[in-house]
């Protein structure tokens, strides 16, 4: 049973969050890096490119890499300091397993023996009860090759259907989104392309922390003529200095864009020619929007009907135009309505495809991209392909060598894989890179789930909080222990390089994976010695498919700084070899040639046409009410990344914002009797948490704000509804009706906890 | 070596973001580890997200040097006024005291004061100092006046401050609107401070977006 094996802080006593800090090698002035890595951080889909100084085995530092084109130098917090991730007291240096006659809970065990009990337990369970049994947890911080690598695992080697990974709870709306309305999903353009554009409009993306080099792009862009337009309900830094803010009350995005595109349309703002030419669907959309008239939009948005006309006509009548979004209008219910009503905007306006006029979301993890490509989603084998597509199985079934039906049908999304644990169909869990404990929804089922498994191994290099309930722990690779390949939010592959090696017993991530299979007695088709040789395999895999990698190798990122997919290998016209593709930076341009439309037209479908989708409003599930009248919405600080695993350990990152706040504006605070610096209790149907309060004008006054990167009693996550999205099946994590009042008093976590604990 | 004339430092307060990677930054330089000479503050968190960036503005009159008494501070023939001096330096605090930017600290417990130098190690060689290498707004920037010209159409460089009956300048930029720069040759820095503060040249104002949000 996988309960935690002893008290929680006697877990953490052990193995932390502890912070790491700037001592020894890395305070000393004198000490010279023996070598420069020319790599990329290891937090978010930026990726900006950044050199590691490395001395011995150990990161001592960094030096800015001001050729990498993306980012020219420039780094945010988190970047400048992840060098202080390695040689952390917290690393873990043996396989683990849990004991618990051990204080701390868990006991170091020789590195073989844990990947032979752990095969043998995974048999087991899938002697008596199906392949099925066991399911696979993966995530999009991963390189390319390892998501590669545990797709094929959980469908070659497990031979189990139940693979999901955590960008389950970041791109899924956005990737839905794009598919049905372009047939491919990835964002249109470079981000240099937003230089010269007309007018940018970033929705639900608090760009300033959630993605700061974005933040350049956008000021030189408004420099130089763009008006940048702000939807989110707080006033964010890059709200502050933007043209036109639209303070949108939470979860109620796609009646923002219908109720705009239907100013466009009464006003003429709209591309007829285009949307003649090059798209479908316009007039079941346009019927839709005649609901959305100014007075309703501005009614149940919030947003006074004055901006709403400057946003249409900005929108409309612009040369050149970006629209930008992220997981403010993506964690919902109704995430791929948002998706969908936002691209709808683009659709009408025909400015796709075209220099300075694109179209994205702003990926949040480093792989994010690349991450969701190639298998390691539920219903997904590699290039993008559908696992329920007979010609995509047999295609992939002839690059891995096994039999068609031998490879599992459709899975379903991380948060069904919990219900399914639940109800025990699942009993066994590889989790790798996802720490659902703290980052999934309604966390305190999660962690009833995580005690009922038989069987729980976790791969990483510190005891997340998840891992904390496993029988058995392997020691994973930091990001700089290996190298491999990521696609960062343009699209753009990119190559990360191996600074230093994995120390002690901890090994490379994919070298545990076919560890396992070879245990298992199932070693065919993980036999890499490289991360190369598995690239050059899913080149081969992708090839064909809609993200196709072919044409990629290591050496042209590294020469070009970055590819971006597709890049073929063979013509997609003739099927001749192509000795060197230049890749694609701007997806649709007029004339372009891809293998679906084959030729009828710019987007990937067999008409060559994009759609326009119905994008309907539905208020948020558990939406603010008489009994919860506050909305809850959460996110990030800068400092700060997804479950805080690395972050809560980086010791100047935790002292910029050492512990989550709930912000309020001071309308609300009064009517409450809250003052800043107060305890605050905040409550929903699922549970309530006492932080305290931060007293603001830069929010709503009827929504409170709080950060998501912490555990336990201070995870907002106890207080998330898991209400998903019925298509991408995302969380909606960006609204809950919720209640506030003055603390009877400190936490009683108050005192006993350091601020990352 | 000296830090090339032709490149300079600016900072631009409305494009920063308070990510704080310019004091993080800071941190790592080889002559002050461990700690960040950069002062990022909010202006009011409470009503606004602004925050403001200041470094060392290398005047061209270091008020701290000149009321040094032990004479550690030295400005450089290139303009770039330097950290105290090891053995000169006194802890006095009076740098401290008198630096109209506020920008100079003196470390108790080693007895010295320590300020920006603007990354003298990289600067003299001619490499961008560190905050405006990694800046993610680019609200501290490093390079030519024709780039910024280029880069920065609505707005204008000053390096002339008042302070009361005190005029400034310095080697340090700091971006204004254009329309501000032709009207005042100067930024009233204390004008704030005053009681009855003079009227402003420019006045920016913003509406209270959420005026109109009712609680429930």
């Amino acid at each position: 049973m996988a309960t935690l094996p002893v008290d929680d802080r006697q877990i953490t006593g052990q193995f932390g969050p502890h912070l790491s800090s700037m001592t020894g090698t890395r305070l000393s002035t004198s000490l010279e890096p023996e070598r420069l890595v020319k790599t990329h951080c290891c937090f978010c889909g930026q990726q900006c490119g950044i050199q590691l100084k490395v001395l011995g085995n150990e990161v001592i530092g960094f030096e800015p890499w001001e050729e990498f084109p993306f980012n020219r130098g420039m780094l945010c917090p988190k970047g400048v300091k992840r060098y202080l991730q390695g040689s952390h007291p917290d690393r873990l240096l043996t396989a683990l397993r849990r004991d618990p006659a051990s204080s701390a809970g868990f006991s170091p065990i020789p590195y073989d023996q844990a990947i032979a009990h752990t095969a043998a337990e995974i048999a087991r369970l899938q002697s008596a009860h199906g392949s099925g049994a066991v399911g696979v947890l993966g995530g999009a911080s991963l390189t390319t090759e390892k998501t590669y690598l545990l797709g094929k695992f959980a469908r070659v080697c497990l031979k189990t259907p139940f693979i999901d990974y955590n960008g389950r709870l970041c791109m899924v709306s956005a990737g839905a989104g794009n598919k049905k309305a372009f047939g491919v999903d990835r964002v249109t353009s470079p981000w240099a392309d937003m230089i010269g554009s007309g007018v940018i409009w970033v929705a639900g993306s608090n760009v300033a922390e959630c993605s700061p080099i974005t933040t350049n792009y956008l000021w030189q862009a408004r420099e130089q003529g763009a008006k940048i337009i702000i939807q989110d309900p707080r006033l964010t830094p890059i709200a502050r200095t933007c043209d036109l803010y639209l303070p949108v009350k939470p979860g109620r995005d796609a009646a923002l864009f219908a109720g705009v595109l239907q100013i466009m349309i009464e006003r003429g703002w709209v591309n007829e020619a285009f949307i003649n030419d090059h798209t479908v669907g316009f007039d079941q959309v346009a019927g839709y929007c005649r609901e959305w008239t100014l007075e309703r939009t501005a009614d149940v948005t919030g947003v006074p009907r004055r901006s709403l006309m400057q946003a249409a006509e900005w929108w409309g009548t612009a040369a050149s135009s970006f629209m930008l979004h992220a997981r403010g209008i993506e964690h919902h219910s109704n995430g791929v309505q948002n998706t969908l009503g936002a691209i709808n905007l683009v659709l009408a306006t025909g400015r796709i495809g075209q220099p300075h006029s694109g179209y994205g979301t702003i990926v949040g993890q480093a792989n994010g991209q690349g991450g969701r490509e190639h298998g390691q989603k539920c219903d997904q084998l590699p290039g993008w392909r559908d696992i329920s597509n007979p010609e995509h199985r047999q295609y992939i079934a002839s690059v891995w060598d096994v039999p068609e039906p031998e490879i599992p049908g459709p899975g379903v999304d991380a948060y069904e894989m919990f219900r399914k644990i639940d109800t025990g169909e699942i009993r066994g869990l590889i989790a790798i890179c996802f720490n659902p404990k703290v980052s999934l929804p309604d966390n305190t089922f999660v962690t009833r789930c995580l005690d009922k498994l038989e069987f729980f191994v976790a791969i990483d290099f510190f005891l997340n909080d998840t891992a904390r309930h496993a029988d058995i722990v392997l020691p994973g690779s930091l990001q700089e222990e290996d190298e491999g390949t990521v696609t960062q939010v343009e699209g753009r592959i990119i190559k990360i390089n191996k600074a230093v090696e994995c120390p002690g017993e901890a090994r490379q991530d994919w070298r545990i994976i076919q560890d396992i299979a070879r245990a298992l007695d199932r070693p065919k088709g993980f036999t890499f010695e490289t991360p190369k040789e598995i690239f050059e395999e899913l080149r081969v895999a992708s090839r064909g498919g809609v993200a196709d990698y072919s044409g990629v190798t290591y050496e042209k990122i590294e020469r070009e700084m970055g590819v971006f997919w597709p890049c073929y290998s063979h013509d997609p016209r003739t099927g001749e070899p192509i000795a060197d593709h230049p890749g694609t930076p701007r997806l649709f341009e007029p004339g372009s040639y891809n293998p679906i439309a084959k030729g009828s037209g710019p987007f990937y479908f067999p008409d060559g046409r994009a759609r326009f989708n119905l994008a309907d409003y539905r208020a948020p599930i558990d939406d603010a009410s008489e009994e919860y009248p506050v909305f809850l919405t959460t996110g990030r600080v800068v400092s700060q990344f997804l479950s805080g695993t690395q972050t809560r350990r980086i010791g100047p990152l935790v002292k910029q914002y050492p512990e989550p706040r709930i912000e309020l504006h001071p309308r609300l605070a009064e009517k409450l009797g809250i003052a800043d610096g107060e305890w605050a209790t905040a409550q929903t149907r699922r549970g309530t948490i006492t932080l305290r309060a931060q007293v603001v004008t830069t929010i709503r006054p009827d929504t409170i704000f709080i950060p998501y990167h912490w555990a336990g009693k201070k995870s907002v996550n106890q207080l998330t509804v898991a209400a998903q999205d019925p298509i991408s099946k995302i969380p909606q994590y960006k609204v809950c009706g919720c209640r506030l009042r003055k603390a009877d008093g400190p936490p009683d976590y108050d005192g006993q906890l350091e601020a990352q604990q | 070596m000296a830090k090339p004339g032709h490149l300079h430092f600016f900072i631009d307060p409305s494009r920063c973001i308070g990510c704080q990677a310019c004091v993080q930054a800071c941190s790592e330089c080889d002559t002050h580890r461990g700690e960040s000479m950069i002062h990022l503050d909010f202006i009011d968190r409470a009503s606004s997200i602004q925050t403001v960036p200041v470094v060392c503005m290398h005047c061209d009159q270091p008020t701290c040097a000149e009321v040094c008494p032990a004479d550690a501070i030295k400005r450089a023939a290139d303009g770039v006024v330097q950290s105290a001096l090891q053995p000169r330096c006194i802890a006095c605090g009076n740098c401290v005291s008198a630096c109209p930017f506020g920008v100079p600290e003196v470390y108790e417990d080693r007895k010295i004061m320590m300020k920006c130098d603007m990354c003298y190690d990289r600067t003299s060689i001619g490499r961008k100092p560190m905050c405006a290498t990694v800046c993610p707004s680019q609200a501290l920037f490093y390079g030519t006046g024709d780039e910024i010209e280029r880069l920065r159409p609505h707005s204008a460089p000053i390096n002339r401050f008042q302070f009361g009956q005190q005029t400034i300048t310095t080697r340090v930029f700091v971006m204004t609107p254009k329309g501000l720069a032709g009207l005042t040759p100067h930024l009233d820095v204390t004008a704030a401070m005053d009681d009855d503060a003079p009227a402003r040249p420019l006045t920016l104002k913003m509406a209270d977006p959420f005026d109109e949000v009712e609680l429930a």
